[in-house]
């Protein structure tokens, strides 16, 4: 979009209101963008140097917070607002079993314990394994309700981003910052840039939320967005189911952005009502009628605008060690002597040599080991039921080791309610229990060295699922047709799809 | 509490021309359950330090006897992107960097490393190249960074703006840790707390 005509739109916008209103209530009318919106709501005080102490609602806590309980405990001061504090082992809980005993490393099981301890002792609201809600934090909030609209959300982990898909203002944070939301229920931050992202149109068959995440981060880059929060806006976005909208903000961090948020509407309100935490009754229609102010105003200005158009978009693959390493499943390895800038020209050939891939090769066609359906990014029941309807009536191919990780004890119940488990296990699928588990190996579950993974997970860094580990993120049902191919495979072909 | 202040700097600097280096690569996620007590400097880059079967990876340029003192990194686009783990800033810190130079980095490395005393310091692209060359043309080479200055001076003389929050500079300068600032504000936040309670979701 041309920003300078959004300006002139604008101005004549505010013309015809200055008709009918005195100066000072058009000036505060003045176009606003969602995040500005949520932002000022927040702002408890500005410093002199413009960094603002923001007021946070949310704090979701999991097992690696250890060291943030701890600085805690050297200043001895308590936790602010437990009420607002929500915590769940996600990252070191085994996933052939609840039990935590299981984990062969004491330092690992100590995590998991210490945040059921620490959250005891802080009168923090805990879903510990043997609770069926336990599962990915970036799951279980939105499940749960816990992820409303308006909301100012952090967590210690950079998939935070996940939550802005309500509506929400949501991001993660180191462990010093968790323990300061902690003491203070607040965050210095420093006013980010905002940046919309516009697609518009009717996605191919085969072509996923992730399919459009991963064709952004490939447009704008690793880097294209830092220092931004992006909101995901156009036709394509409307029509997502509140899912797909948790996957394209999920990976908002792989884009460099410090979050990434869409418009509350009819979907999230349908997608929320009857949650667990989401307000009820006469707050349920308050809530209802503050959301419905929320998304961006006609004339609002963006610092950045991008447009995509989901006609063009294709099931994607990752070849390289950066999420911006991405290409449609029908293209071929790029050459590295095709690209001028020298440094550019090492990361891709040491990229491709970490990967054992050849330039000018097929992406489709290229032999895989490993398979892990999961995470943050895809564990949801939308993602095993698309990745269970590849799967039915076929076997994973042989030498294959293929897991279903679902991301909660409470989308495992549902997938075997519909019978999911039935599907993927007689095709030969591991089923497991719920956790972060081979996203980034932290309990123990990781991809050996060498091996070759197609992940439904959000990295494909050097090392990112075990030392040595090449991964190759794709869409859930593009992991489904590479088990059952032994190969990454355009999953349009196993489902009757002409391209 | 109080940090270590920042001091003047003038040390090797290390160069790593790969752009987006990420904090899996900083510190890999099998160290991320070791309390804080431990030397995170021994983890730092693990995996691009050894060679499978454990051998040190001579073509890494922290292994390079003239680099293995470095306290200052100088790295291409979005150093410290991906995971939010701060232990990528105590790994650096421990082995005794404490300035980064980068055209960018990810915002929450960003925000981690100001906490824990790492000065992150922004370059132009153009001048970042400049260090990189001339680092990797004179292995052990200098840099000197003045924080109260805002200044970096390249090994040939050449010297560097950068920009940095007044509040932030004043903290690292003076060693002062954010959170007690913050908890000095507690009334403001009980205020606001009040007038907000009664509208929240």
């Amino acid at each position: 979009m041309n920003k300078q005509t959004t300006k002139q739109e604008d101005m004549t916008q505010q013309t015809d209101r200055i008709k009918h209103t005195d100066m000072k209530e058009q000036i505060d009318k003045a176009p606003q963008t969602m995040f500005e919106k949520i932002w000022s709501r927040h702002k408890i005080m500005e410093r002199e140097d413009g960094q603002v102490l923001l007021y946070v609602d949310r704090h979701l806590v999991q097992d690696g917070s250890a060291p943030a309980f701890e600085m805690l405990r050297q200043r001895g001061v308590p936790v602010r607002a437990p009420k607002r504090t929500f915590a769940t082992p996600d990252h070191y809980v085994p996933t052939d079993s609840r039990d935590l005993n299981s984990i062969a490393d004491p330092e690992k099981r100590d995590m998991a314990n210490a945040l059921m301890n620490d959250a005891k002792a802080g009168g923090i609201e805990s879903f510990g394994l043997n609770d069926i809600r336990q599962g990915v934090l970036h799951v279980l909030g939105p499940e749960q309700g816990l992820s409303l609209p308006g909301a100012v959300i952090v967590c210690g982990d950079s998939h935070t981003s996940t939550h802005g898909a309500l509506g929400a203002l949501a991001f993660g944070i180191g462990a010093t910052e968790v323990s300061q939301v902690l003491a203070a229920q607040s965050l210095w931050q420093r006013k980010p840039k905002t940046m919309r992202i516009t697609i518009n149109g009717v996605l191919p068959q085969g072509v996923t939320a992730k399919d459009i995440v991963l064709t952004i981060i490939a447009k704008i880059g690793a880097a294209g967005a830092i220092g931004h929060v992006i909101e995901y806006a156009g036709s394509t976005i409307d029509a997502l189911s509140m899912e797909g909208r948790l996957t394209v903000c999920n990976m908002s961090i792989e884009a460099g952005a410090r979050a990434g948020m869409i418009a509350p509407d009819q979907t999230t309100f349908e997608y929320l009502k009857g949650r667990p935490y989401a307000p009820t009754g006469a707050a349920w229609e308050q809530s209802l009628s503050q959301w419905k102010k929320l998304p961006s105003d006609p004339g609002a200005i963006f610092d950045t605008e991008v447009s995509l158009k989901a006609e063009d978009m294709s099931p994607m693959v990752t070849w390289g060690t950066s999420p911006e390493n991405a290409l449609p499943i029908s293209a071929c390895i790029p050459d590295p002597d095709s690209v001028t800038d020298a440094d550019r020209k090492l990361d891709m050939v040491g990229a491709l040599h970490y990967m054992d891939l050849k330039a000018g090769e097929r992406l489709a066609g290229v032999k895989i080991d490993r398979v892990f359906i999961g995470s943050c990014t895809n564990g949801r029941i939308e993602d095993l039921r698309s990745a269970a309807a590849v799967a039915r009536g076929r076997r994973v191919a042989k030498g294959v080791e293929a897991w279903v990780v679902p991301g909660s004890g409470l989308v495992k119940a549902q997938a075997e309610a519909e019978g999911l488990d039935r599907i993927f296990l007689e095709a030969g699928f591991q089923w497991r229990f719920a956790g972060c588990s081979m996203c980034l190996g932290t309990n123990g579950d990781t991809v050996a060295s060498g091996q070759r993974c197609a992940s439904t997970t959000n990295r494909n860094f050097v090392g990112r699922q075990g030392p040595g580990s090449r991964t190759h993120l794709l869409s859930p049902m593009m992991a489904a047709a590479a088990a059952v191919t032994g190969r990454l495979t355009d999953v349009r072909e196993l489902l009757g799809v002409l391209v | 509490m109080s940090l270590q202040a920042f001091e003047l700097l003038e040390a090797i600097a290390l160069p790593i021309t790969q752009a987006n280096v990420d904090t899996d690569q900083i510190l890999p996620a099998r160290y991320l359950q070791k309390p804080r007590a431990n030397d995170f400097g021994a983890y730092l880059f693990r995996d691009l330090r050894d060679r499978a079967g454990g051998t040190d990876n001579t073509t890494f340029m922290l292994n390079q006897p003239a680099y293995k003192s470095s306290r200052i990194v100088v790295a291409e686009r979005n150093f410290g992107c991906g995971s939010s783990r701060e232990h990528a800033v105590w790994a650096l810190y421990d082995y005794g960097v404490r300035a980064v130079i980068a055209p960018s980095f990810g915002d929450i490395f960003y925000s981690n490393a100001l906490k824990n005393g790492l000065l992150p310091i922004v370059q132009p692209a153009a001048v970042v190249v400049a260090l990189l060359t001339c680092l990797q043309e004179n292995p052990g080479a200098m840099i000197s960074v003045d924080l109260a200055a805002q200044t970096i001076q390249s090994p040939e003389g050449f010297i560097h703006d950068f920009d940095i929050n007044p509040f932030t500079k004043h903290c690292l300068l003076q060693g002062l840790d954010e959170l007690d600032y913050t908890l000095d504000q507690i009334a403001r936040i009980e205020d606001f707390e009040r007038r907000y309670e009664g509208t929240s979701n």
